[in-house]
Order: C-alpha cells, then sequence, then structure tokens
C-alpha cells in the first residue's frame, strides 16, 4: 500500500455500511525482544505476546476479548489504538492499514480511536481539572465544537452521569467509578468509531462496576460507538459484547457469537475457562450443574510457548498430533456461521456437567482421591 | 506435636462454644481527616470445621476485622473496642507474647496478593519452616522436610527442589499455594483467606479453591473466607455475612443468603453482578451511589442513602434516625418487616435475576 | 557474577576513556596558560613558548592526548625530571613531583579520614534510624527525627570553623587536626582527624538517621512483612530480618556513592580542616592549571566513584535474590 492510499478517506461516510468492516485485523504479530548474552547484549528471543491473530470489527459492534493473564490481550488492544507498532501484520482502518503509519499518517485516526484504561487512578492527570482533561482531545487536534469546547465538555459530564457543574474539580475529589466516567467521557470527546476499553471495570467494586458497565452499553448503543471490550471477567464479556473471542498465550483460538460462546463451546480451553467461573446457583434446586475441569498448573511462558496448539500442554485430549500440527482458526463440523475454533479434537458443544469431572491438577486429584476412599 | 502451646489447646473444652465468637467489635483509625470507624459495632461466631464467607465491597470493614482477630493492626493509631473470643480465650486485651503463639499457629492467614505477601528475600522453603520451627520447636532439618511435605500436599510438582526456590521464581497459582502451605504448616483451628483468589486468573482460582475446600476436609480448620465476588462465596461457604460501612447486614446460611436474601444490600448486590447465565436484554440493576466515607458515616441505617425501599418501611424517617439490629442467627438488618422483605424478593428482585 | 564483573569493568576504562578526552579538550578551551603562571616576573613571549615547548604545550592537542595514553599505560623516560614507570600522568606543572607519586602520598590522609568517618557514621546513623523507626511515634522518634533535620541542613563549612573554634583555639581540649601517619604514631594519627571525623560524621549520620527510618517505616509497611507478624514471628525477628533486609537497598546504594565520591577526596572538608588529601590536591591542581595534577586526580576519584558502584551493584545481588546479574 503506497503512502497515498494511506492518506486518501474512505469513499463512503461510513465504511461499514457497504460491507467493509470498521476494523480488520490479519496476521497480528507483536514479540517484544528478550536482551541478554556476551560480552555484548543483543537479542536472544522473544516475547510472543501477540502472535499472528485474525479479527475484525464492525461499525456500532461491540467485541469481547477474554482470555487469562499473558494471553496477549492488553497487547492487542495496544497494537489495534497503535500505542504499540506491530512486528508484523496488518491493521486495516477503514480500509487503511495503519500498521506501521507514521505519527502524521495517524493524526486524524488517532481521533477515531480511543482508549479507556483499566485503573481510573493512574490513568487521569492528577494535576489537570476535569474540564481540562475532557477537553485536551479537543484541544490537540484544535476541534473546535458549536457553542465552545466547554459547552461540550458539560454535555459530555452529563452523557456519562456525572455533575456538569463538577468540570472544575480535580480527579482525586471523584470516587473510583466516577473517574472511570470522567475516562468514558474523554474517549467520547473527539466522537469516535472505535473505543478500546482494556479491563474498563476491573478496578472498581461490584457495585460500580455494573453501573459503569451500563454507562457503556449506553454509549455504545445510542452512539453507535464500536467496541473492543477487554476483559478477563467471563460474565462481564458476555453482558457486554455480541462477538467474543478467547485467547490463549497469544493466539485466537475460539471466535464466534456470544452464544457459541458461551453455550456451544468446542474448543477444550474455552470449557476449561467456562466451567472455572464461580458462579452463584440462584435456581431452587441443584439441576443444570455445568461441567467440573480443573486444569493442572499456569499457563506456559510465552517466550517458548508449546509447539503447534499452544494449549496442548495442559489439554486432557491432547495427541501427538497436536504436537506437531499447529490447528488452524477454521469453522469446524458442528458451528454455526462464523464460530471459528482452532482444535484437532473439538469437544462436544454444550457445558452440562460431564459424567465425570476432569481434574488434572495433581494435589486436587490426590487429595480428592484419598476423600473418596 | 510436642510443644507447650499445643498441649495447651490441645484438648479443647469439649467443644463447647464456637472456636471463634467476636462480639460488639468496635475499631477505629486516627487518620489527618479525622477517625475513620471502620468497624462499627460487629459480633459473629465461627464453629470448628465450618466455613464463613464474608462479603462486601472494598471500605466495608471485612478485612480490618480479620486483622484485628490476629491483633494485626497498628496500635499506635488504632483503638479496638468489644470482645474477639478463640476458644473462649480474649485476644483483644492479650499480650502480644500470647498473641505471637497463637499466629501461624491456631490462627493462620493467607493475603491477596501473594507475590508481595510472600517476602523475597528468603527461600519459599525457609518461609514456610519459619513458622513450624518456632510454634512446634522442631529443629532446622525437620521443619524443613515439613515444608516440603507441605508443598508437595499443596501440588508444587518436584517439592524438595522447589523449596530452594525464591517466590519470584514462581508462577501466580504457585505462590498461592506455597503461601496456602505456609498457613497450614501448623495445621490451625482458624484459617482467615483475606481475598486469596483474588489476584488469580480464573482457571488457577478454580484449581485453589477446591485446594482449599479439599484442604479444609483433611485438616478440619475453621476458615473465613472474605471476598467481594459472589460467586467464590456460593463455592466456598457454608454460612454468609454480608457487610456494608463497617457492620453487618444480613447473615444467614450460603443457600439462604443467595436464594432467599432479605437485605437491599444483598439484592442491590445479586442484581449488580452479571452471571454466565442471566438476561441479556435488561441491561444490569446497579446499587445507585457509592459507598459512604466511614469518617462520616450515614446517620441510622447505613445504607440509607443508596436504598430504594426506605419508603415502603413504616414510620416516615425510620431509616435516617434508627439503624436497625441484627439478629444472631438468620437475619437482616433492614426495618423492613419479614412479610414485606419476602414478598419484595419474590416479586421484584428474582424476577430481573434472570 | 564474574560475567557482570568484567562487563562493568570494561564500561568503567570506556567512561574513564571518555572523560580524560573531556577534560583535556575542557583544559585547552579554557583561556588560562599554565606557562603564565610559570613564567614569573620575567615573563617575555620567548620564555612563554620555551616553557610550552618543554611542557609539550606546542604539540597539536591530538598528539598530546595520544603521548598522555602512552605514557599512563607504557610509562616514560622523556621527562627531564626523571623516569615516570606506568601509570605516569607525568609531572606537575607546579611542584615538579609525579604526579602518581603525589597521588599515593596523599592517598591515606583521604582513606583516614574517610573510612574513620564512614564507621562512625553508619553506627550512629543507622542505629538512630532503626530506634526511631522501631519506637515510631514516639518521643524518641520525634526528636530523632528533628535532630537529624537540623543537623543534616547544617555544613561543614559552618560546623567546621565552629568547632576549631571552640574545641581547638578557645578551650584547648584538642590539637588542631593535622595528618600523621597511623603506622609512624597511632596515637597522633587518631588525635589528629577525631574532629574532622566527629564534624564529617555527624553531617553524614543525620542523613542516614533520615534514610534509615524512612527505608524502615516503608518497608514495615510491606505485605510480606505483614505475612511474617501473621506467621507468629515476633516483632524484633521480622524488624531485623524482613523490614532490614529490605531497606538494606537504598542504604547500600546510597553508602557506595558516598564513600566512593569521598574516596576521591572530601574537598571541603580536608579544606577547612588543612589536611593534605586528595581534595585538597584537586583544589591545588585547578588553581594552578596542572594540568597533569588536574588529570591525575580527576581520573583516580571518577574511578573510585565507578569502582564503589560496581561494588554497589554487585552487592544487590547478595541483598535481593530477584537481582541476576549477567
Amino acid at each position: 500500500m503506497t503512502e497515498e492510499n494511506v492518506l486518501t478517506a474512505p469513499r463512503g461516510k461510513d465504511a461499514g455500511a457497504d460491507g467493509e468492516p470498521l476494523l480488520r485485523v490479519s496476521g497480528l504479530t507483536k514479540h517484544f525482544p528478550v536482551k541478554g548474552g556476551f560480552p555484548i547484549r543483543r537479542t536472544v528471543g522473544a516475547v510472543q505476546a501477540v502472535d499472528g491473530i485474525d479479527l475484525t470489527v464492525h461499525a456500532g459492534e461491540s467485541f469481547g476479548l477474554v482470555g487469562e493473564s499473558g494471553c496477549g490481550k492488553s497487547t492487542t488492544g495496544r497494537l489495534i489504538t497503535r500505542l504499540l507498532e506491530p512486528t508484523s501484520g496488518s491493521i486495516a482502518y477503514r480500509g487503511r492499514d495503519i500498521g506501521h503509519a507514521t505519527r502524521k499518517q495517524l493524526a486524524p485516526i488517532r481521533s477515531e480511536i480511543q482508549m479507556i484504561f483499566q485503573d481510573p487512578y493512574s490513568s487521569l492527570n492528577p494535576r489537570q481539572t476535569v474540564g481540562k482533561i475532557i477537553s485536551g482531545p479537543m484541544e490537540i487536534n484544535d476541534i473546535n465544537p458549536e457553542g465552545g469546547r466547554e459547552k461540550r465538555v458539560r454535555e459530555l459530564l452529563e452523557i456519562v452521569g456525572l455533575n456538569p457543574e463538577h468540570f472544575n474539580r480535580f480527579p482525586h475529589e471523584f470516587s473510583g467509578g466516577q473517574r472511570q466516567r470522567i475516562g468514558v467521557a474523554r474517549a467520547l470527546a473527539l466522537e469516535p468509531k472505535l473505543i478500546v476499553a482494556d479491563e474498563p471495570v476491573s478496578a472498581l467494586d461490584v457495585s460500580i462496576q455494573a453501573q459503569v458497565v451500563n454507562l457503556l452499553q449506553k454509549v455504545q448503543r445510542e452512539l453507535g460507538i464500536a467496541f473492543v471490550f477487554i476483559a478477563h471477567d467471563l460474565a462481564v464479556v458476555r453482558h457486554f459484547s455480541q462477538r467474543v473471542a478467547v485467547m490463549y498465550l497469544g493466539k485466537i483460538i475460539e471466535v464466534g457469537d456470544r452464544d457459541s460462546i458461551y453455550t456451544r463451546p468446542r474448543h477444550p480451553y474455552t470449557h476449561a475457562l467456562l466451567s472455572a467461573v464461580p458462579e452463584v446457583n440462584l435456581a431452587d434446586d441443584d439441576s443444570g450443574g455445568r461441567e467440573r475441569i480443573r486444569l493442572a498448573g499456569d499457563v506456559p511462558s510465552p517466550i517458548s510457548p508449546p509447539s503447534g496448539c499452544r494449549f496442548r500442554t495442559r489439554c486432557w485430549k491432547a495427541q501427538d498430533r497436536c504436537g506437531t500440527e499447529e490447528p488452524p482458526l477454521v469453522r469446524i463440523p458442528g458451528n454455526r456461521e462464523g464460530h471459528l475454533t482452532a482444535c484437532h479434537f473439538p469437544e462436544e458443544p454444550t457445558i452440562e456437567a460431564r459424567d465425570e469431572d476432569i481434574v488434572l491438577d495433581p494435589a486436587l486429584a490426590a487429595l480428592e482421591e484419598g476423600q473418596a476412599e | 506435636m510436642t510443644t507447650l502451646t499445643k498441649e495447651a489447646g490441645a484438648p479443647h473444652p469439649a467443644g463447647a462454644g464456637p472456636l471463634l465468637a467476636v462480639r460488639d467489635l468496635y475499631v477505629s483509625f486516627r487518620t489527618e481527616d479525622g477517625v475513620v470507624r471502620a468497624v462499627d459495632g460487629l459480633s459473629f461466631d465461627l464453629e470448628r470445621g465450618r466455613t464463613l464467607g464474608i462479603v462486601g465491597e472494598s471500605g466495608s470493614g471485612k478485612s480490618v476485622t480479620n486483622l484485628t482477630i490476629l491483633g494485626l493492626h497498628n496500635p499506635v493509631f488504632t483503638t479496638v473496642d468489644g470482645e474477639i473470643l478463640l476458644d473462649g480465650r480474649e485476644l483483644t486485651t492479650a499480650r502480644e507474647s500470647e498473641l505471637e503463639r497463637l499466629r501461624g499457629n491456631k490462627v493462620a492467614m493467607i493475603f491477596q496478593d501473594p507475590l508481595t505477601a510472600l517476602s523475597p528475600y528468603y527461600t519459599v522453603g525457609r518461609q514456610i519452616a519459619e513458622p513450624y520451627m518456632k510454634h512446634t520447636g522442631a529443629a532446622k532439618k525437620e521443619a524443613w522436610q515439613r515444608a516440603v511435605d507441605m508443598l508437595g500436599k499443596v501440588g508444587i510438582p518436584n517439592p524438595r527442589e522447589r523449596a530452594k526456590d525464591y517466590p519470584h521464581q514462581f508462577s501466580g497459582g504457585m505462590r498461592q499455594r506455597a503461601m496456602i502451605a505456609m498457613a497450614l504448616v501448623c495445621d490451625p483451628d482458624l484459617l482467615i483467606a483475606d481475598e486469596p483468589t483474588t489476584a488469580l486468573d480464573v482457571t488457577v482460582q478454580a484449581q485453589i479453591l477446591d485446594l482449599l475446600k479439599d484442604l479444609q476436609q483433611e485438616f478440619g480448620s475453621g476458615i473465613i473466607f472474605i471476598t467481594h465476588d459472589l460467586g467464590v462465596i456460593a463455592d466456598m461457604a457454608d454460612d454468609i455475612m454480608v457487610m456494608y460501612a463497617g457492620g453487618a447486614v444480613e447473615r444467614g446460611t450460603t443457600d439462604e443468603v443467595l436464594r432467599a436474601p432479605r437485605h437491599p444490600y444483598t439484592w442491590g448486590l445479586l442484581n449488580s453482578m452479571p452471571r454466565l447465565d442471566s438476561d441479556l436484554g435488561a441491561p444490569l440493576s446497579p446499587i445507585p451511589g457509592t459507598p459512604p466515607s466511614l469518617l462520616n458515616p450515614p446517620s441510622g441505617c447505613r445504607f440509607h442513602p443508596r436504598c430504594t425501599f426506605q419508603d415502603r418501611v413504616e414510620g416516615a424517617g425510620r431509616c435516617v434516625r434508627e439503624r436497625p439490629l441484627l439478629a444472631p442467627d438468620r437475619s437482616s438488618a433492614c426495618h423492613l418487616t419479614e412479610d414485606q422483605k419476602r414478598t419484595i424478593f419474590l416479586e421484584e428482585i428474582k424476577p430481573g435475576l434472570g | 557474577m564474574l560475567r557482570f564483573l568484567v562487563r562493568r569493568f570494561i564500561g568503567a576504562v570506556v567512561i574513564l576513556f571518555l572523560l580524560s578526552m573531556v577534560t583535556f579538550v575542557l583544559f585547552f578551551g579554557v583561556p588560562r596558560d599554565p606557562a603564565l603562571l610559570m613564567c614569573g616576573k620575567t615573563c617575555n613571549p620567548d620564555s612563554i613558548a620555551n616553557i610550552h615547548h618543554v611542557l609539550g604545550l606546542d604539540k597539536p592537542i591530538t598528539e598530546q592526548y595520544w603521548i598522555f595514553l602512552h605514557n599512563l599505560v607504557m610509562g616514560s623516560d622523556q621527562f627531564a625530571q626523571g623516569p615516570c614507570p606506568a601509570p605516569c600522568f607525568g609531572y606537575s606543572y607546579h611542584t615538579n613531583e609525579q604526579v602518581w607519586g603525589t597521588l599515593m602520598d596523599r592517598l591515606p590522609t583521604t582513606v583516614s579520614l574517610t573510612l574513620g568517618a564512614a564507621v562512625c557514621f553508619l553506627f550512629i546513623g543507622l542505629g538512630t534510624g532503626l530506634l526511631a523507626a522501631w519506637r515510631r511515634g514516639t518521643l524518641i522518634d520525634k526528636t530523632a527525627t528533628a535532630g537529624a533535620m537540623v543537623i543534616s541542613s547544617l555544613q561543614i563549612y559552618f560546623l567546621g570553623p565552629l568547632a576549631l573554634a571552640l574545641l581547638v583555639y578557645q578551650t584547648h581540649w584538642f590539637d588542631k587536626p593535622a595528618y600523621t601517619s597511623v603506622t609512624q604514631d597511632p596515637a597522633a594519627w587518631f588525635t589528629g582527624l577525631i574532629i574532622p571525623w566527629v564534624i564529617l560524621s555527624t553531617i553524614f549520620a543525620a542523613q542516614y538517621t533520615r534514610m534509615a527510618r524512612s527505608s524502615m517505616i516503608e518497608q514495615l509497611q510491606e505485605e510480606h512483612v505483614r505475612t511474617a507478624r501473621a506467621k507468629g514471628m515476633s516483632r524484633r525477628y521480622v524488624f531485623f530480618r524482613y523490614a532490614w533486609r529490605g531497606s538494606l537497598i537504598p542504604i547500600v546504594t546510597i553508602f557506595g556513592i558516598d564513600l566512593g565520591s569521598l574516596f576521591g577526596g572530601a574537598i571541603i572538608t580536608e579544606y577547612t580542616f588543612g589536611l593534605p588529601g586528595l581534595g585538597n590536591l584537586a583544589v591545588q591542581s585547578v588553581f594552578f592549571s596542572d594540568l597533569p595534577l588536574l588529570l591525575g586526580v580527576m581520573l583516580f576519584s571518577a574511578s573510585m566513584i565507578l569502582l564503589f558502584n560496581i561494588i554497589v551493584d554487585a552487592a544487590y545481588a547478595f541483598i535481593d535474590p530477584r537481582v541476576r546479574l549477567a
């Protein structure tokens, strides 16, 4: 793609209308170098934080990205917002590849892709008033809304459910939930088309989480903003996202519509993940039990991930083939349209309790064996 | 075991009375901004071998309560009032040396973040062996062997070698296992787990929770399990105590509290938490407002500024004036009548939970 | 560890090399001709040119620098004053003495002053700091903190003359500070240095008190310290095993920097008390535009600082197992 191409605006006002997705990521890879060696330090390896992922986000859609720590979901978010530059692969925003765009080329796009961060305490400058924080993006991009920036800031504060009179206050005068609202208002200031929200509620108290989730949902629906919603909490992602991708060690191992992922998962890891979520059973009886899968150990190091399928070292179905051949992310038989799974030996599409629990953790197995006797 | 402390406690006084009884506990801190009333008139019991789940958000006083049980609060800035009885022994007035003999021995604790809760300067084996040597008088070698055994028990592969490692060489899940090994090394009667899985990934959390349950069966300890996650509490606890702004607002068995909750705050918690099977059509119903400042807590019922049901209470303004009390057994601290609580939950709350 | 040391020593040599180069360039960049100071009253352009020639200052700067490096490594017998074995910085313009020899003559004074003071301020400073942290919030803590605050805001050039005036000139309780070799007369060595030791260590001790106290208090609030308490370890054990270990990092860091710079010459202290150490030598070399001496003192001080930096970094590995040196 030539520079000319990168800079030209897309044809229609909303590229999503003619089927072109808002965001199309393909082969996205980010390796962080590991230094070492003697006597001269050099790159001796790489943390394969994100290793060749494909995903698409359509205009106005909410796309969830789940996985455990170290799976690369946050790195993916930072790559999409181009806070990081990918090692390889492309990030096409409305048809333009921004993967390696320069600062100058990125400038017009930066206002359309915004980010909301996890920690509402460290992501707001404590020495700026709320008004200044929210109007900052407008100043940088030289945007002068009708009626002035201050009016716009008040509007935004109102949208996120804060008192518009508070624009002269400082972040420390607000609670955690309110600060996260300020972060949302800042992200909305430039009328973005896409917001990448990286664990936006996980630092908040339970009762406050719901307030912020509702706010984000309102923003997404009423303003038609597409979201990439990154979180480790599966229930929150389910509530918020129409489509969900599950990541493990830098790869997307399963992606599909919400219903497919949460009730008809095929990848063993998705099964393990879902079964690990502790849940309140509100039913009056104990019927409808969920399967119980207990993996052994922790996620392997992304510096030297397992060959073939990366999950095979913790998988109860792994065979020789899994070590030699990396399973492609495809629609396997039995999957619905758009539901892709990267597994050679997929599971049945149900999360009902199995005849026998899968307990791979040796300590658990030993203790439970001992008690059964 | 052949130590004085253990022998003294060994013949439980016929199992009479609860393992732990907290009576009218008040804890307050002096800070620059004023006096923080972190725990405000709290009473509860824990029976031997049972698990009490304490649910609450930040600032509800749940962690402070448990630091106070072990006497780990800073005495210079803290005022403690009330009684904490462990096996009938008063702890709030106990001497430091007496508390030291109890800590890690009869009462052990597991903290939230195992990376910061283990010392980076000493090997995992040494950190586990230390309390064993101190409390049982075991020799170094014997204590080390005990540490290795405990590491094996909590599922650390190759424990003999891994005991020589430092915490930073362990993964997050293994560190929490080491922490559990350290807590259980002296076979405590009471284990206090303060958000022990909050910092862990969900698959690791499931392993750790199951491990704790299985170990409890083996060791027979009573557990106080503190968390903000209702799902975790449902999985772990026999009984639940819900805390808000320094006091308990509802208690009962896990089934009672989660399936037929009677306090507006518990309803709010259940409502605001998305579940894997909840209805996707409706937005979540959060609790309005924010948790109160404990520098200047609300009058009457601490929850009244955020409560949407106070206008149904008989007698106008009663929630603002009068603090509702919590009875010792299954109960909730709310001025609504029992009938009202039952019908509101069944007719207005439960349908929304999907 | 060995790899780390080798790498760091190579790095240090590179830094010293660059430093000598910068010193050289700056020296010739400053419009101050050492020849003018040397040629006395009967100065004329001829004699200045002659001095330039004798000192080698008429050669191009690159050649001079090359000669300097060559002499430093190989030694030289080209000097009129006599042979000059490696490491040869040449002969002082001012005293005509061999620079390396002068440095070695002055070194024992500086080492005696520094080591004596360091022992004092470490014991007193850390001791007071630990006591204050142990008794946090009590009268002892408040007194120590306030005292340390006041003392650390004082300066040697204020305290020094004050002590001299009171203890030496007024009351005659002590001798005027002077340096006697410890091998020659230990008693005289001790009495001659006692006042400089006390004054120097007073100010340092105050700083170490504050540092030890604050880093101990910080460590005592660490979660792993609370864990240790929660498993029944006594307060004393936790204080000295867990918290102290963590406080060592900042203390060792600052101590390394202090010791390195003191070994390079405690300039103000030596000047105040008239002790013939490296610090005095540094002042003298600048004063007389004495290039060989200047380079010698400069590089010697710099190597001391670099050396202690390496020692500190190596010490980290012993204190904190998370630090891997490679």
